[in-house]
């Protein structure tokens, strides 16, 4: 007779704080399957983390307290968002880390000016650990730029509290080289009529995953949760999203896009949404466009909706990987617009829409220019000129 | 000067069951200055010849030829088509997300002109042939008919006619599902287009009400990718009158 053996969920594991409880996955999990476990360099098992060689350094506006914090106050920082990890690494980073750097934006505070982290990595070789807080208060205002670039192979878990009716942005940039190994759990907390904007830009690195997550402090908190990658040859490029509906009237809006070229380059897009039973009134979006633009690449894309109540107001999503479309080309083409200038604008176009939605302004100049140096490297590296806009 | 040369045009399109034939034999000129209309029932193979002169991919062109001015138009790419001086206004305008109004007019006119146009004088043109087809100066900053109603993607059709000033323009349906505010608006900007020098036109339509706007040299009637009978203007009012069923029963 068979033994009925009891199913935890995949798809969202129990988390814990006790690293005896997480196992080393061994690729056959559900939110492991994807991920090229090889190349993690063990930073999802047993690699040793070391004293940081990274370079972090930021602007602090005024009113805005930045601060490496260590002993009792980076150890109450660990889960203060409500973090509990469902991964090995986040569990390992939690319980490792030293220290922890706190980002502290007080109640009320109007912070125009955007607060950039710059994580400068400098060697590959040794494994690192971070932990990042950045904690809004009630009815504050403020954005956040998490800027990764150079060589590092990082494990890290990013906590964010956004306070009731605190009006938040945090654009998290991975730029790194190509020998980059960057694992980061993205946890946030999103207060009463809370607005929270989460941007994930990731173009380097040979294995970049991400896990963002929302939840609701309470209810009528609203989650725009944007993504755009783009993976060359032999990168991986993975983002998992989860917008879990604790609280009654809350939002979740998904839009990630993304672009492959080149020999194995590979991404991966999971929406996870849970609508729980006490998740009444709530509107849920979530969509992922995949733009190959060469032979030899793979784009999984994988929408999952958990819906435990009726009373819902929308819930939705929509997935598409697809090559150029022929009639947009024609179409341009048709007004005379050469063949690999119609291409560029078209991936211009895919990108733009959404980068226009960052609202970041200093990062968009730079972030269509990355996209441009990107597209030179294959596609249309015969094309010359330049599409900059023009208002009329 | 400008001459759209049709001659005995063959063309079939690829479906799950093989190639099939859509145009059979379609013989055409439109003489310089001349303004043509084709004219017949769904199905007939209207919007083939269109797409088939602009150079869709969809289209394998089996016989025949098309020449503008002596120059051979199959021989080209889609896009040197339109250099060449051809233009079609779709039926179906596509939607490019993310390209603005503006960024697509600029760089289609620096396409066919070979040189960006001058921005001061651009920006004025853009305006006002905008403002002539009721389009808000805002509809600039929307992305390439996304979002925009039936009657707006044809205005812009119309807008980037006259902007990209081609020698030979070929409208399908055009006026279908416009009112009758936007059927005027639409007709005056090609009857503006008209009135220069030695411009062609190929108005394809399903219905004679725009042609009480914009007045035929010729008319072709067009039934089962043939040419089945042709005249002047008076043809569109017998069409009106008696529709396209005398010519179904003879096929």
């Amino acid at each position: 007779m068979l033994e009925t053996k009891k199913i935890e969920s995949h798809l969202n594991p129990t988390g814990s704080f006790d690293l005896a409880d997480h196992p080393v996955p061994t690729g056959r999990e559900e939110i492991w399957r994807f991920t090229p476990l090889k190349r993690l360099r063990g930073l999802h098992a047993e690699a040793e983390f070391a004293a940081p060689t990274s370079a972090t350094e930021w602007n602090t506006p005024a009113g805005v307290r930045i601060e490496v914090v260590e002993g009792d106050e980076a150890r109450a920082l660990r889960g203060v968002s409500g973090l509990v990890p469902n991964t090995r690494f986040a569990a390992r980073v939690l319980a490792e880390v030293p220290s922890t750097l706190l980002v502290d934006v007080p109640a009320e505070a109007d912070v125009s000016e955007p607060i950039h982290v710059r994580v400068q990595g400098q060697d590959a070789g040794s494994a690192e650990a971070a932990h990042v807080v950045l904690r809004f208060g009630a009815h504050s205002r403020s954005v956040v730029v998490l800027d990764h670039s150079g060589h590092a192979s990082l494990a890290q878990v990013v906590e964010v509290v956004a306070g009731d009716g605190a009006q938040v942005s945090v654009v998290s940039l991975q730029d790194w080289s190509d020998d980059a190994v960057h694992l980061t759990h993205h946890e946030a907390s999103v207060g009463r009529d809370a607005t929270y904007k989460h941007v994930a830009i990731s173009f380097g690195g040979d294995v970049v995953r991400m896990d963002s997550n929302v939840h609701y402090a309470g209810p009528g908190g609203s989650a725009e949760l944007l993504g755009l990658y783009f993976a060359d040859e032999g990168q991986h490029i993975e983002h998992r999203l989860f917008a879990d509906h604790n609280e009654p009237r809350t939002k979740s809006n998904v839009v990630y896009k993304g672009a492959l070229q080149g020999q194995g380059a590979h991404t991966v897009w999971v929406g996870n949404v849970l609508i729980r039973q006490v998740a009444e009134g709530i509107e849920t979006y979530e969509e992922n466009r995949n733009l190959v633009l060469t032979d030899g690449c793979q784009a999984d894309s994988v929408p999952n909706l958990e819906i435990e109540t009726g009373e819902i107001e929308g819930a939705g999503h929509a997935s598409a990987t697809g090559r150029f479309d022929d009639e947009q080309l024609f179409y341009l083409r048709a007004r005379g617009i050469a063949e690999a200038e119609a291409r560029r604008l078209v991936v211009h176009g895919f990108f733009n829409d959404l980068i226009r939605k960052i609202g970041v302004a200093s990062l968009e100049e730079k972030l269509m220019a990355t996209v441009e140096d990107e597209l030179s490297k294959n596609v249309l590296k015969d094309v010359t000129g330049d599409v900059t806009e023009v208002g009329v | 000067m400008s001459t759209l040369q049709i001659t005995d045009l063959h063309v079939s399109v690829d479906t799950e069951d093989g190639p099939k034939q859509i145009l059979k034999g379609v013989t055409l000129t439109i003489d310089d200055g001349e303004t043509h209309a084709i004219m017949g029932p769904n199905g007939s193979g209207k919007s083939t010849l269109a797409y088939s002169i602009a150079g869709h991919p969809k289209y394998t062109v089996t016989g025949g030829s098309v020449t503008l001015d002596g120059e051979d138009v199959l021989a080209m790419s889609v896009d040197e088509r339109a250099r060449a001086g051809l233009f079609l206004a779709m039926q179906y305008p596509v939607e490019v997300p993310g390209v603005s109004v503006s960024n697509f007019l600029r760089t289609a006119k620096t396409a066919i002109d070979g040189e960006a146009p001058k921005l001061r004088h651009w920006v004025k043109d853009v305006n006002k042939a905008l403002q002539d087809l009721n389009l808000d100066p805002s509809f600039g900053t929307r992305s390439v008919n996304e979002g925009f109603s039936g009657g707006e993607k044809k205005r812009h059709e119309i807008a980037q006619l006259e902007l990209l000033d081609p020698k030979v323009a070929i409208l399908d349906e055009t006026d279908s599902g416009l009112d009758i505010d936007a059927l005027k608006v639409v007709s005056d900007g090609v009857n503006r287009f008209r009135a220069k020098e030695g411009k062609g036109v190929l108005l394809i339509t399903h219905y004679t009400r725009i042609l009480r706007y914009i007045t035929p040299d010729r008319v072709h009637v067009f039934v089962d990718g043939k040419i089945a009978d042709q005249g002047g203007p008076e043809l569109a009012d017998q069409l009106e009158a008696e529709g396209y069923d005398k010519y179904l029963t003879k096929v």
